[in-house]
């Protein structure tokens, strides 16, 4: 089914995934802005953190990206094949998440961690066959 | 310090897994009940709506997001993407017993691939400790 040539095919695909580590980090940055949700919880009641997590400028920006990567997403299937394109997305994903999480989060992705990634990374390219 | 969770945060993991993974499927299985919808009948997602399958797919995904979030506001993005993706593995045991989709050999080494990347950071610490700024010397 794939129709579109290999620039096309992976500029979508890339493009599919660069939206989704911004939705990941973007959410992941405000959560942690926000604090710990269960405290929040305790003290304010569901409402008070669904409130403190939905006026979050930075998880806005995020679920918006997610969108974005969403529709990206239908864009690339309805011109490449589904067991390309949802796999090497969803690698590409963890991937990028795991640098932008280093980069832009300061998380400590130890080489547990990019282990890890690039485990899941290889299985997840592995689920299409 | 190492962040290790709680027994109620391994929950809310176990959580994120099943909503996602149950999630998916019970969408899968309603839309195939529902039928191929495509550019030139778009009204036939509307109809999906009423689908009970799709209504608790939906559902389950909206407490996939809220569990989820959850984890986020007390663990790392690279220690819940990874300990998450056992939702892939409990996807393709799920197709392949309810479903009765074949699962290839190839998927098989993929779900033992994810299972032992989730191992790598599951004994790991959650959360990054940050240090406080130190103070200027005055």
């Amino acid at each position: 089914m794939t129709s579109a040539g290999p620039i096309e095919t992976w500029t979508t695909i890339l493009t599919v995934a660069a939206t989704a580590v911004a939705g990941d980090v973007l959410t992941a940055g405000a959560m942690r802005r926000i604090g710990d949700l269960d405290e929040i919880r305790a003290q304010s009641g569901l409402p008070g953190a669904i409130r403190a997590v939905v006026s979050s400028r930075m998880f806005l920006l995020g679920v918006f990206s997610m969108a974005l990567s969403f529709f990206s997403l239908l864009f690339t299937l309805s011109n490449v094949d589904v067991s390309l394109a949802a796999p090497a997305s969803a690698s590409l994903t963890f991937i990028g998440n795991a640098a932008a999480a280093k980069f832009f989060l300061h998380e400590n992705v130890d080489r547990r961690r990019w282990i890890a990634a690039l485990f899941v990374c290889a299985g997840v390219a592995l689920l299409a066959h | 310090m190492k962040h290790t969770l709680t027994p109620q945060r391994y929950l809310i993991l176990l959580a994120v897994i099943l909503t996602a993974s149950f999630g998916d499927v019970l969408l899968s299985h309603g839309m195939s009940q529902v039928g191929s919808v495509s550019i030139h009948n778009l009204g036939l997602l509307f109809t999906a709506l009423k689908n009970p399958w799709v209504i608790s797919g939906i559902v389950l995904l909206l407490g996939f997001f809220a569990s989820y979030l959850t984890a986020l506001s007390w663990a790392d993005l690279t220690f819940v993407l990874p300990s998450t993706s056992f939702s892939y593995v409990i996807v393709a045991l799920l197709s392949h017993f309810w479903l009765h989709e074949y699962v290839s050999p190839y998927r098989w080494l993929g779900i033992l691939m994810i299972v032992c990347g989730v191992g790598f950071v599951a004994n790991g610490p959650s959360l990054t400790e940050h240090p406080l700024p130190v103070s200027e010397p005055q």
